[in-house]
């Protein structure tokens, strides 16, 4: 009985072991599964149709192109490779333009043929009607709908996730935001980083130490949105102030907030290392008549240097991967960043911002999940770099 | 050392002068972010102390989220926290248990579980946000409630939970496990009598921490939890509640009246500080007790 109960705890106690390799599991499979579904969506909306005159040799357009002819950026179907006719939208809720109330019927039970013969009847028009109104002997032709394919989605450069009849999910925009701020925060972060550590680590006098110590450990504590609040009512109007910005609102806002958050992760593995370099190296270099200092920069620094990198490469995860702080302090425009002074936006706020509107199930919300794959396929591999710098180092000092 | 005419002269000052240039650069590095903390402190507590009342903590919002308190943020909060801690400490303390005294030290097992865990510890936030929609709102059908929410949390305290055990059952010295083992206890019995006893100050210590870390966890409420508006407490674990990181963010982005609404975002951000200040201050203070009790024994 005993032995059957020691052996039956040893079983729990195994797989608990495993939660955290399940968790993962079921973080890859749940995003993925959600993600992937993007791909099977189609470009135009679902139960959409974008018809034209038959006589329109245009059959192709992709999502970026569709958006540009609706939002009148395009206005020659020459630009699409068609005839050297003026592109006419037609959207349902213009209907009462072309037509009376009367014409449509109570019901628009007549709407469905007055609209595929007025397209019919137009070369240059394209209309944005639910597929039950296209009538099939009207004589249109139809945009082929095709599903989103990966290259307008990982290169594309607008994120219009809402747009009709086709929503643009480009998502380098968000990309080169999260790295844009990400690197920036870290440029800041790493000078004071490894200065702190260093004084932490060498110079600093334990009590002063004992005191410092505390400190980065509560900055580590501090909430993201308090950082973000901080950052929303105190750096945004100080930065407008300074650069004469329009909006404070910036990647270098976000920047700020971040080089603060991640640094207690780079103080910490940083200094660490740096007292676990053996004592008899330092003894060495001080015997030969190095100064302190010398001692630091050519013996201390160098032989800790897989230490302090893991440090950094961590703090830039932390970086990467921080919602709301960023959320709130960089203004989210989605558009691929040109300076460090102009709003954008991260790939963790945009998840943040949109998920509560997006609809279950659909592109955008499937979109979303899709970042979030992104996202963790980031920072696990940004892990697996600290993991193996950390295992090269064991491995040197055996 | 100055007699001695080694180096050609001006050297030793040279070498001197670079010393005191460098370590001045860190002196003041660091001092810059003593600075910067006691900014951001003081800011937040110079703002929002005038803001604390009894009615502002024991209240809820009203007209708008205007005025009134953050009462049900607060209990929220210690719900999430309350939960969090039932789904992660259990699991977590004996998948800590089995990385230090059942899994071999150098099969694969343990090496594998700890990239996995050095992974999850790794995954921002609000992937566990999606991850804890998908899975707990949506496919679970839990919908968005203190249950999603608190299992969401949970999920990402285990790592912290699990590092922390692990840390503080290696440092136990294998002599008490084997003068345990010798007297003829089980495996078991030494670690819930021996182990497990010796190594919880280093690791209620580490819990309290995580709860620290919940409390301030926005990102993965967000979808599985938070309500931006719940002024009666939530009566079942299926109620969504408010919290307080999420009610800070809300108030202070959006609303009928930012500038009205300022004053509580201040005081709300107060509230999250001193619960981050005692949850630290509570972790500090208690292994340092234990570290002295041990000390004398």
């Amino acid at each position: 009985m005993k032995k059957f109960f020691e052996k039956a705890v040893r079983w729990l106690l195994t797989g608990s072991g495993f939660i955290t390799s399940i968790v993962i599991l079921l973080i890859i499979g749940f995003l993925f599964t959600e993600g992937a579904g993007l791909f099977r969506e189609h470009v135009i909306e679902e139960g959409y149709v974008l018809a034209l005159n038959k006589g329109n040799p245009v059959k192709v357009m992709t999502a970026e192109e569709i958006k540009a002819v609706f939002d009148e950026d395009m206005t020659d179907w020459s630009q699409l490779g068609g005839p050297d006719l003026p592109i006419e939208i037609f959207r349902l809720e213009d209907a009462d333009k072309y037509f009376t109330e009367q014409q449509l019927g109570k019901h628009y039970e007549f709407a469905d043929s007055l609209i595929s013969g007025l397209v019919a009847s137009r070369p240059g028009m394209i209309a944005f009607i639910p597929e039950s109104m296209a009538d099939a002997d009207a004589g249109l032709s139809f945009i082929e709908d095709k599903t989103i394919s990966p290259r307008e989605v990982f290169a594309g450069a607008e994120w219009f996730p809402t747009a009709t009849p086709a929503p643009l999910f480009g998502m380098w925009p968000l990309l080169a935001g999260t790295l844009w701020v990400s690197l920036f925060a870290i440029l800041f972060a790493l000078p004071f980083g490894i200065s702190i550590a260093v004084y932490m680590a060498e110079v600093a006098p334990p009590k002063m130490r004992g005191f410092l110590k505390p400190l980065i450990e509560l900055l580590n504590g501090i909430p993201s949105v308090v950082y973000g609040f901080f950052g929303l009512i105190v750096i945004v109007p100080i930065l407008q102030q300074v650069f004469g910005l329009p909006v404070g609102e910036s990647g270098l806002a976000g920047s700020i907030v971040l080089a603060i958050m991640a640094l207690p992760t780079i103080v910490t593995v940083a200094e660490d290392a740096m007292r676990n370099c053996p004592r008899s190296l330092r003894e060495a270099s001080l015997a030969l008549g190095a100064t302190h200092w010398q001692t630091i920069y050519r013996v201390v620094i160098p032989s800790s240097m897989s230490g302090i990198a893991s440090g950094v490469v961590l703090g830039i995860g932390r970086a990467v991967g921080e919602t709301m702080a960023v959320l709130m302090v960089t203004g989210n425009a989605a558009v691929v960043p040109t300076s460090i002074l102009e709003p954008l936006r991260t790939i963790p706020a945009t998840i943040a911002a949109e998920l509560g509107e997006a609809p279950a199930g659909g592109a955008h919300y499937q979109s979303l999940f899709l970042l979030g794959v992104i996202l963790f396929f980031i920072t696990f591999m940004i892990n697996l770099c600290v993991e193996f710098i950390s295992a090269r180092n064991k491995a040197k000092n055996s | 050392m100055d007699s001695l005419p080694i180096y050609p002269s001006g050297y030793d000052n040279r070498k001197r002068r670079t010393q005191a240039v460098a370590f001045g650069v860190f002196r003041i590095f660091s001092l810059f972010i003593v600075i910067v903390l006691f900014a951001i402190l003081g800011f937040i507590i110079y703002k929002g102390a005038g803001v604390i009342s009894w009615d502002f903590l024991t209240k809820a919002p009203s007209d708008g989220m205007t005025s009134g308190g953050i009462f049900p943020a607060i209990v929220g909060t210690l719900l999430l926290m309350l939960g969090s801690a039932i789904v992660a400490f259990p699991i977590g303390i004996m998948s800590g248990i089995y990385m230090n005294e059942y899994a071999s030290k150098t099969g694969w097992a343990v090496k594998f579980i700890r990239l996995m865990t050095n992974n999850l510890s790794g995954v921002p936030s609000i992937v566990f946000g999606l991850f804890g929609m998908a899975l707990f709102v949506k496919y679970l059908g839990f919908g968005d409630s203190i249950l999603a929410g608190s299992l969401t949390l949970g999920l990402l305290s285990l790592p912290l939970v699990i590092r922390t055990t692990e840390e503080a059952l290696k440092d136990i010295p294998d002599g008490m496990r084997e003068g345990s083992l010798a007297l003829g206890a089980t495996k078991l019995q030494t670690i819930w009598k021996v182990v497990l006893p010796m190594g919880m100050p280093r690791i209620i210590t580490g819990l309290i921490l995580s709860l620290g870390r919940v409390s301030g966890e926005t990102a993965p409420i967000l979808f599985t939890c938070a309500a931006y508006f719940f002024p009666q407490l939530p009566a079942s674990v299926f109620d969504q509640c408010m919290a307080l990181p999420y009610h800070l963010y809300v108030i202070s982005t959006s609303g009928t009246d930012i500038e009205a609404q300022q004053p509580i975002a201040y005081g709300t951000a107060l509230v999250l500080i001193v619960i981050v200040l005692v949850i630290n201050l509570l972790a500090g203070r208690f292994r340092k007790y234990f570290e002295n009790k041990l000390k004398m024994k």
